[in-house]
């Protein structure tokens, strides 16, 4: 999935980003919270993004990439505007999340770990989320649905379109 | 060093305090096997292969990271240090694609050489495989991930040696694979081709792209007139891979193998390193004397050029703008050689045989080429060399020795001793040294510039002018010298630099050397001492004095650096860019504040 880096409009995330790269120049272990800040100001990290970590830092690029990679908070495309999760833990699994998950994906042509071309939404698969009483259990942002029936899917997503 | 004393296997034994467990047990005769451990490169643990039991343990201990301890009691053959063994490579096994018998690597494989020592009979698990496409991007080098065991090897080689950085672990869990950034392929990442990932590949996950095939074709073809050149250092590593000793010197092996190929006629490089000195002594000199840019760097080492290009492009006006010595060779082959024989260059292809990697990105670059024609049309590795000579049946060890083809078969010491680090450097001084005074050196051995040091330094009196000289090998060490130039810090007149820790004798091209062989031979040192034996029995041992050389400049180039040679055997050098972006210029404006 293609998303374009535009430069006009992260103007002033750069600015900010380079004042973090600044900051943790030339510390131990400064990888990390460099990551974690870009992630903040910009939502993901895109390729312009770890370069110019990379350069801010001295750190070769794959090194970055190898880190944005293994660890789930880091994403390498936008979250879209609705951040849906879908709680796999065990107690919403046996309800059956699954058929939740494939109903999204269907309605929304969307991967779990992707973001529609729009950025409208972003579908991630969760842990446990604490609600298994509630079980099946999707979020959208800070909205919760429980007991959940794939058929309600296509309803609660409507309602996030406009 | 202060010693302890630890029982290994009921062994009581004395070893130096520093050493690991895995160390002292192999001095000992104790082979601990190990897949992922390369001495002092990559020490990480990872491959649990060298699992042993310590008293007082709970568990089984990796011995490749353990210190020795007083009074440590280890065993390491032991039934469940066994069966742990056994079931990790197993599991190793079950997800690498076991194509053995069509495997680059079979018969040098430490993965296969290991199943077949620990005994594996049966891979009893079976599931998800892992699935990437091979990487065929660059033209140097063939990833395979699934072949790749995620030794780290490579990685640490690159990150830490080379320190170019192209490779990592990307992802996570099953879905670990070593690559680079953004998944791009290696042709299209800022690697410089040195092949040094190849080197400690333990398994065929990492290769030179090969040229085999293009080869036997031209040498089939009646219509075409190949002539193939062999790089010093070759002569130096090739018959390990027919199991003769490291640092057997098979020069005149090589040559009758070459022949009995069927190439028409048999060249060394050592000719073009010789021309090489005369253009760059020249341009040294010419550079002293005019107010010219120095330090002045060597420029043979295509792995060290793409380095510059990529990493220091503010050294590239420092780079001796000579071809290195291969192409400088072809670029004479299709020129005067041509003229000289009445054959058309078209219907000339140049082979060259190359310790190297690099060489093959370098023989494709569009400036290496004259009239329309590129000076080298296929580089061949040394490890591609003997599969041709293995693949023609040829009993190399019993072969007689044959010289090199007349006229530009030609060459001296100093063309030999370009394979070993400060080889380069050595040659050029025996040159220039004799041009500046007019008189002959009293000792043309320059020791200072030998020896496998990473950095080495020399002030040479050439007359009145002392010449301070650097040599560095291996792009880590490259680094660390041209950062201490840029901050001022040390000042030269000539640096030789190799991409390759050692020179090209252990370049990426190099026939495979296990880890286990690398613990206790030193792989530099025994493959320099060849040629160095070589450039002793040579007769002339200085560029200069090479007859062949004196007969071309008279009857064809001129003077060194003449308009001719400039057009045949100089070249240029261009910035590159690592991990261009879509909208480079505006990366440019909004990163670096610099339109």
């Amino acid at each position: 999935m293609e998303f374009k880096f535009n430069w006009e409009e992260n103007k002033d995330k750069i600015e900010e980003l380079k004042k973090v790269i600044e900051e943790n120049k030339g510390k131990k272990g400064a990888l990390m919270p460099v990551l974690h800040e870009a992630q903040r100001i910009f939502g993901y990290l895109p390729i312009e993004v770890q370069r110019m970590i990379s350069e801010g830092l001295n750190i070769p690029l794959a090194e970055i990439y190898g880190v944005a990679t293994f660890y789930s908070q880091f994403s390498l495309i936008p979250k879209g505007k609705y951040q849906i999760g879908v709680c796999l833990g065990t107690a919403c699994y046996v309800k059956g999340a699954q058929a939740i998950i494939d109903k999204i994906k269907e309605e929304l042509k969307l991967e779990v770990g992707g973001t529609t071309k729009d950025r409208k939404f972003s579908l991630q698969a969760t842990r446990c989320i604490g609600a298994c009483g509630l079980a099946p259990v999707m979020t959208i942002n800070e909205d919760v649905y429980g007991r959940l029936k794939a058929d309600e899917i296509p309803a609660i997503l409507k309602k996030y379109m406009e | 060093m202060k010693k302890v004393t630890i029982t290994i296997d009921n062994q009581v034994i004395q070893v130096p305090e520093n050493y690991t467990v895995l160390e002292a047990a192999r001095s000992i005769g104790i082979d601990i096997p190990t897949l992922c451990y390369l001495k002092e490169i990559n020490e990480v643990a990872a491959c649990r292969m060298c699992l042993v039991e310590v008293e007082g343990a709970r568990n089984l201990q990796t011995s490749c990271v353990l210190p020795v301890r007083e009074g440590m009691v280890v065993r390491t053959n032991t039934k469940k240090v066994r069966e742990a063994r056994k079931a990790t490579l197993e599991l190793l096994l079950s997800n690498h694609n076991r194509e053995c018998l069509t495997c680059t690597r079979n018969g040098n494989c430490e993965l296969q050489t290991l199943a077949d020592e620990l005994g594996v009979k049966d891979i009893p698990f079976e599931g998800e495989k892992t699935v990437a496409p091979v990487d065929t991007s660059s033209p140097s080098i063939v990833r395979d991930p699934q072949k790749c065991i995620l030794c780290g090897r490579c990685v640490s080689v690159c990150q830490n040696v080379q320190t170019v950085g192209v490779l990592d672990f990307t992802n996570r869990g099953f879905k670990t694979v070593v690559g680079p950034a953004f998944d791009k392929g290696i042709g299209n990442v800022p690697c410089i081709n040195c092949g040094q990932c190849i080197a400690v590949c333990p398994v065929g996950a990492l290769r030179e792209k090969e040229s085999i095939d293009y080869v036997w074709e031209a040498i089939d073809d009646p219509n075409k007139h190949v002539v193939v050149q062999t790089a010093p250092a070759v002569r130096a590593a090739l018959g390990e891979e027919f199991g003769l000793p490291m640092g057997t010197r098979v020069t005149g092996k090589m040559v009758a193998a070459l022949r009995r190929l069927g190439f028409d006629k048999v060249f060394d490089t050592d000719f073009g390193a010789d021309l090489t000195i005369m253009e760059e002594g020249y341009e040294l000199l010419h550079r002293l004397k005019n107010g010219g840019k120095l330090p002045m760097i060597t420029s043979c080492s295509p792995g060290w050029v793409k380095f510059c290009e990529h990493y220091y492009p503010e050294f590239l006006d420092n780079l001796s703008t000579c071809k290195s010595p291969h192409e400088m060779l072809g670029a004479i082959i299709k020129s005067y050689y041509a003229e000289k024989n009445n054959i058309d260059p078209k219907d000339i292809v140049v082979v060259s045989i190359m310790p190297c990697t690099a060489k093959k990105y370098e023989s494709q670059r569009e400036e290496l080429s004259h009239a329309g024609y590129q000076d080298v049309d296929y580089v061949l590795t040394t490890r591609e060399l003997a599969k041709m000579i293995k693949e023609a049946r040829i009993d190399f060890v019993n072969l007689p020795n044959e010289d090199f083809d007349e006229v530009l078969g030609e060459s001296t010491g100093a063309g030999v001793i370009f394979g070993a680090t400060g080889g380069v450097m050595e040659a050029a001084l025996r040159t220039v040294a004799e041009v500046v005074t007019g008189k002959e050196l009293e000792n043309i051995d320059f020791e200072q510039v030998r020896g496998t040091e990473g950095i080495k330094e020399a002030e040479v009196k050439l007359g009145d002018l002392a010449v301070k000289v650097a040599v560095a090998h291996g792009t880590g060490n490259a680094r660390k010298l041209l950062e201490q130039i840029k901050s001022g810090e040390k000042e030269y007149h000539f640096i030789e630099i190799m991409a390759c820790p050692g020179g090209c004798v252990t370049g990426g091209g190099q026939p495979h050397v296990s880890a286990k062989d690398r613990m206790t031979k030193d792989i530099m040192k025994e493959r320099a001492k060849a040629l160095y034996d070589e450039d002793k029995a040579k007769e002339i041992r200085k560029s200069h004095e090479n007859p062949m050389i004196k007969k071309i400049y008279k009857e064809f180039l001129g003077e060194p650096n003449s308009h001719k040679a400039h057009e045949l055997l100089h070249t240029h050098y261009v910035e590159r860019k690592n991990y261009p972006v879509d909208e480079e210029n505006k990366y440019k404006e909004y990163f670096c504040d610099c339109k």
